[in-house]
């Protein structure tokens, strides 16, 4: 389980990083964290020709507000985001899922951007984002381009971002005083991937208005249960035939499961992982 | 301590003391020598082609690309390394009946099982060899696979291996007392379950580790290796690649976890040696995390119907199983695969006082990666069956579990005695182990608690299991059968010049501290400070022959030969102290170091002062006086085929029925397993066995799909249990020495993993029972538990 031989750069910057990503003659592949990537080389499932680290990007490792925005780099790794008060402030559903995001050591290297542009479907940073509304915006040597959550994630290892562009930054609508958030999900173990796991954010929740509910670790992409959504809004907080019409509102049909794991069990986990997301915001 | 006032319960001794491990801190330190820390000159490094189908008729192999390849030492076939080994055979003449085809190292017409080796490729780095592998073009006519044990024991036509008539490789019948009879009494209720157990494996956190030199001048081959029986690897590798046994050295320095996964022949081990004897360089293969799940042996896989009959005080009355296990395609060699079985067959109801016992081990082939003896072997199968099949039982004649075991289990005054299934076993503590047990985990509290909390829709659930552990064996578990395993161990014990003691034994340290056990006992036994002693295991070249590590025997036979070898050279120095002093040596006595008087204790002559006498100054001792500051002894088991332990455990789990996932909220063990040399290093033995046996129960499973694919092949995969999800383990001991032995230690290497499992099941069934849900099937997947509720 050793990985190819590959040509290696490193970029001092980001125009030198999308230059280098706008050769197309060559398969470049960037380097965040490397928590996924690094396993998937050696394991010879990716095999670039050029890899390009990104880990000298200075601009890219920021975390600010601008107005009612929280902009965040893509080089900004987990344990650094656990640690920052505006996000704990600001972005609380972040704040919510981290700790369930693998160990603290895979955190202190993982990388915010690179999990947004793997795109595992299991994972909790693209459920997050999606149920934030975030925009992530994209880099490449044609300048940036915004591309929202909805839009930027299409499937397993799948999203809009060409093959020019670096994720460059994340941006986060920062939560208002209505605003409520939930999250919750089933590992076997912790810090694993789940089994099912869910990302709520409602622009209040008594009534329940606005809702955004986004499954992860059960289908090819977070997935959004516009159905339970509808089924909660206008109904009070806790309302438990609202909460079992929501349950039985799963996109069901695109669910699928893992090994040993069938289509009913990720279901049935997702009722419940909904339930309790939504009993604890 | 329970046991016999002894010699060793004298205060200021090394055992039965929480002694620090001397190696410890090096191996924290990073300063640990495995095998991939080797770096010799003009050192290369394997990568093997392993087949891609679970069987399949292999074409043609062309391996031009991957020879052209720059860095590319060499490129073998299956064909030119096999023409290098003479077959071998994994059966044994006392499991008779058992037949298993020769097999040699590497796939070379068709392949068995996927991952199986068919070219090895030889390079400058293991990457580069990879990238050769990736140049080596198979050609492939894939068959059908025999994945399960059923298809293949039903499937009589597709046969794995065309020269013999069946897929079967080994039946056993045990028939005792007058089963059928007991069952049909009018007052017997009866109880059946299906019982399935997982495959899974030892996950090792050094992987299978070899590094072989190969020296033409003197025909001599050294094998490095991460492994537990050296002795038993010198002689295989000897007779197989045709060398003088002399001329083999197995070395097994730091072993980073063995768990009885590092005790066979692997093909790809063996192909190492014979490359590094063709090319005449040495030849590291380090398996990767892949090539361990898939090559690496499996353990457990069976599927047991069971059926138990008590009568109406809840005595058991009768107990049948039928085992049937698929092995994958070959009988592994020289321990073979039919041992797990075997052991099932010996131990289900082993702890109780059962008269008519019947049972019947199918052993089947299959195009699985193979199966063989992984720490535990049979006993987590062998508890959960009967011990499940006993709560079932206690449950329909609505009977606390505590309270059908008190009416069952052996009594601890009947030893010795002899099992239905011809098991001998003497020094037992199962009734005071399970009093103790009851105690020490608040049982009755614990019962009420339960009530209470599931009026809150809270589900826990408490299981219990009384298990024996096999330990200690003797010639008659392998050697009799014709396997090159020793079952006696030998120490050297040596005083050098300075008056520091000098250890050899043949049994090996795999990371659960034999060493520091071994230096315990020679400190004390001999009289010096346990600082003064070194220790060396694992090399052929230097310690005496035996069989190493596994079956729980480093402590109660390698401690052994190191307590005889210490007392006999005291006896020598003493003698030769004696001479010096112009007395008689019984007026001596050896404490921290110094000769003392042992009528008054005090210092006659110190021990380095000996030694410089001896060594330096020769010439002063009294004329005749032959000085020998060395001893060798060795020790074997021979009263007993095996010295069995006993132990009594329990679990407490909370299963959420909404999700089927299940929490172990705190687990207890009472553990007999004879003199306790060090309280710290054995619990943390049943502690790591206990957290693989919950492995085993709720998470690990090696899984192939219907054509033979291994599915889960990584540690995101494949669950072993972390520390986040383990609960405290609590344990005791009783302790009843052996008798076999001075030292009195049985062994404590197995009892949790060999336990585990079967309270976890009994604890979440308990749990299930008032939804009316069961479940029989490990391990106990949240979708397997989600499963039995919506059957209910």
């Amino acid at each position: 389980m050793k990985a190819p031989d590959i040509l290696y750069e490193c970029p001092q910057t980001v125009a030198e990083a999308v230059a280098l990503l706008s050769d197309d003659g060559r398969f470049c592949q960037p380097l965040a964290g490397g928590q996924s990537l690094m396993p998937m080389m050696h394991l010879r499932l990716a095999q670039p020709e050029v890899l390009i680290d990104l880990n000298a990007l200075a601009e890219l490792d920021f975390i600010e507000q601008v107005d009612d925005t929280i902009h965040v780099g893509s080089m900004v790794r987990y344990t650094t985001l656990l640690n920052s008060e505006l996000i704990r402030r600001h972005v609380p559903l972040m704040s919510l899922s981290l700790p369930h995001v693998a160990h603290s050591a895979v955190r202190n290297r993982g990388t915010i951007g690179g999990s947004t542009a793997l795109a595992d479907p299991a994972a909790e940073m693209p459920a997050v984002l999606k149920a934030l509304n975030a925009v992530i915006v994209a880099v490449s040597q044609s300048g940036p381009r915004e591309i929202s959550a909805d839009d930027f994630f299409q499937g397993i290892y799948e999203t809009a971002l060409g093959d020019d562009e670096l994720v460059h930054s994340i941006k986060f609508p920062a939560a208002t005083d209505q605003q409520r958030f939930g999250f919750y999900e089933l590992a076997r173990r912790h810090g694993d991937y789940a089994m099912a796991g869910v990302a709520v954010s409602a622009q209040s929740i008594n009534p329940y208005t606005g809702l955004r509910i986004i499954f992860f670790g059960v289908a090819d992409q977070p997935l959004r249960a516009t159905g339970a959504e509808a089924a909660l809004e206008g109904s009070m907080f806790k309302d438990e035939p609202a909460i079992l019409e929501a349950q039985n509102a799963l996109p069901a049909d695109e669910f699928t499961g893992d090994v040993g794991v069938s289509v009913d069990t990720k279901v049935q986990l997702a009722k419940v992982v909904l339930k309790r997301a939504l009993l604890a915001m | 301590m329970s046991g016999p006032l002894h010699k060793f319960d004298q205060p200021n001794s090394y055992i039965g003391r929480s002694v620090e491990r001397p190696d410890a801190s090096r191996l924290v330190e990073g300063e640990g020598c495995y095998v991939d820390d080797l770096q010799l000159p003009r050192m290369t490094h394997a990568a093997f082609v392993r087949s891609q189908y679970a069987h399949a008729n292999i074409k043609s192999v062309n391996v031009d690309a991957a020879r052209a390849l720059a860095g590319v030492v060499a490129v073998f076939t299956a064909g030119e390394i096999n023409a290098e080994v003479s077959p071998y055979v994994g059966t044994l003449t006392h499991l008779q009946g058992l037949r298993s085809p020769p097999q040699l190292p590497m796939a070379d017409r068709v392949a068995l099982w996927q991952g199986e080796p068919i070219v090895m490729v030889v390079a400058q780095s293991r990457a580069v060899a990879e990238d050769a592998c990736e140049q080596v073009r198979v050609e492939y006519e894939p068959l059908d696979a025999m994945v399960s044990a059923r298809q293949a024991l039903d499937n009589d036509k597709a046969r794995i291996h065309p020269e013999l008539d069946s897929n079967t490789a080994w039946v056993k019948d045990v028939d005792a007392g007058d089963v059928s009879a007991a069952f049909s009494k009018s007052d017997v209720t009866v109880v059946e379950r299906t019982f399935q157990f997982g495959r899974h494996t030892g996950v090792t956190v050094e992987p299978r580790s070899t590094v072989v030199e190969f020296n033409r001048s003197d025909n001599t081959l050294v094998f490095h290796y991460s492994g537990q029986a050296p002795h038993m690897m010198q002689a295989i590798i000897a007779r197989h690649l045709d060398f003088p046994e002399e001329n083999i050295r197995v070395i097994a320095r730091d072993v980073g976890g063995s768990f009885g996964i590092k005790i066979h022949t692997y093909g790809d081990e063996i192909a190492t040696a014979v490359a590094a004897k063709l090319l005449r360089r040495p030849v590291k293969f380090i398996a990767d995390r892949l090539e361990s799940f898939t090559t690496d042996i499996h353990a457990r896989d069976h599927r047991i119907d069971g059926k138990i009959g008590i009568d109406r005080e809840g005595k058991i009355v009768a107990l049948e199983i039928d085992d049937l296990t698929g092995i994958g395609p070959y009988s592994m060699y020289p321990r073979t695969s039919a041992i797990e079985c075997n052991q099932i067959l010996n131990l289900t109801g082993a702890p109780y006082d059962i008269e008519n016992y019947r049972a019947r081990g199918t052993v089947v082939f299959q195009n699985k990666n193979m199966m063989c003896q992984y720490r535990a072997v049979g006993h987590p199968v062998a508890m959960a069956v009967c011990d499940s099949l006993l709560e079932e039982a206690a449950s329909e004649i609505d009977m606390d579990v505590v309270e059908i075991r008190r009416r069952n289990l052996i009594s601890d005054d009947a030893y010795p005695c002899t099992s239905a299934s011809g098991m001998k076993f003497a020094d037992l503590s199962h009734q005071k182990s399970l009093q103790r047990l009851v105690e020490m985990m608040r049982y009755d509290q614990l019962r009420k608690d339960q009530v209470e909390l599931r009026k809150a829709g809270i589900y826990r659930g408490i299981g219990l299991v009384s298990m024996v552990e096999v330990t200690n064996p003797s010639p008659m578990f392998y050697g009799v059968g014709g396997a090159p395993i020793s079952a006696q161990d030998g120490a050297t014990v040596r005083l050098d010049a300075a008056g520091a003691l000098h250890v050899s034994c043949s049994i090996t340290e795999s990371g659960q501290g034999t060493n520091t056990i071994l230096a315990q006992i020679a400190a004390e036994v001999f009289g010096v400070d346990i600082k003064r002693v070194k220790v060396t295991t694992g090399d052929t070249a230097h310690v005496p022959y035996g069989g190493g590590t596994w079956a729980s025997r480093g402590a109660g036979i390698g401690g052994e030969s190191v307590l005889l070898a210490s007392d006999a050279l005291k006896s020598q120095v003493l003698e030769v102290a004696a001479s010096i002093l112009q007395t008689t040596p019984d007026t001596l006595q050896i404490e921290r170091g110094v000769v003392v008087s042992s009528a008054d204790g005090s210092e006659k002559i110190s021990l380095d002062e000996l030694g410089r006498i001896v060594y330096y100054r020769g010439n002063e001792l009294p004329a005749g006086v032959n000085a020998e500051l060395i001893a060798t002894r060795h020790y074997k088991v021979s009263d007993f085929p095996f010295v069995f332990t006993n132990g009594a455990m329990a679990a407490q789990v909370e299963v959420d029925i909404e999700t089927g996932f299940i929490k172990v909220l705190d687990f207890w063990v009472v553990e007999d397993c004879g003199r306790v040399i060090n309280p710290k290093l054995v619990d943390e033995q049943i502690r790591g066995g206990v957290v693989q046996g919950i492995g085993g129960a709720l998470y690990e499973e090696c899984l192939y799909d219907d054509d033979g694919q291994y599915l889960n092949a990584t540690m995101a995969d494949y669950l072993v249990p972390m520390a986040g999800e383990m609960p405290d383990i609590h344990i005791e001991h009783v302790e009843t020495p052996t008798s076999t032995s001075t030292l009195g230690a049985k062994g404590a290497g197995e009892a949790g993993t060999g336990g585990a499992p079967a309270a976890i099941l009994n604890a979440v069934n308990d749990a299930l029972r008032p939804l009316e849900a069961s479940i029989f099937q490990m391990p106990m997947t949240p979708e397997r538990v989600l499963n039995a509720l919506r059957v209910s």
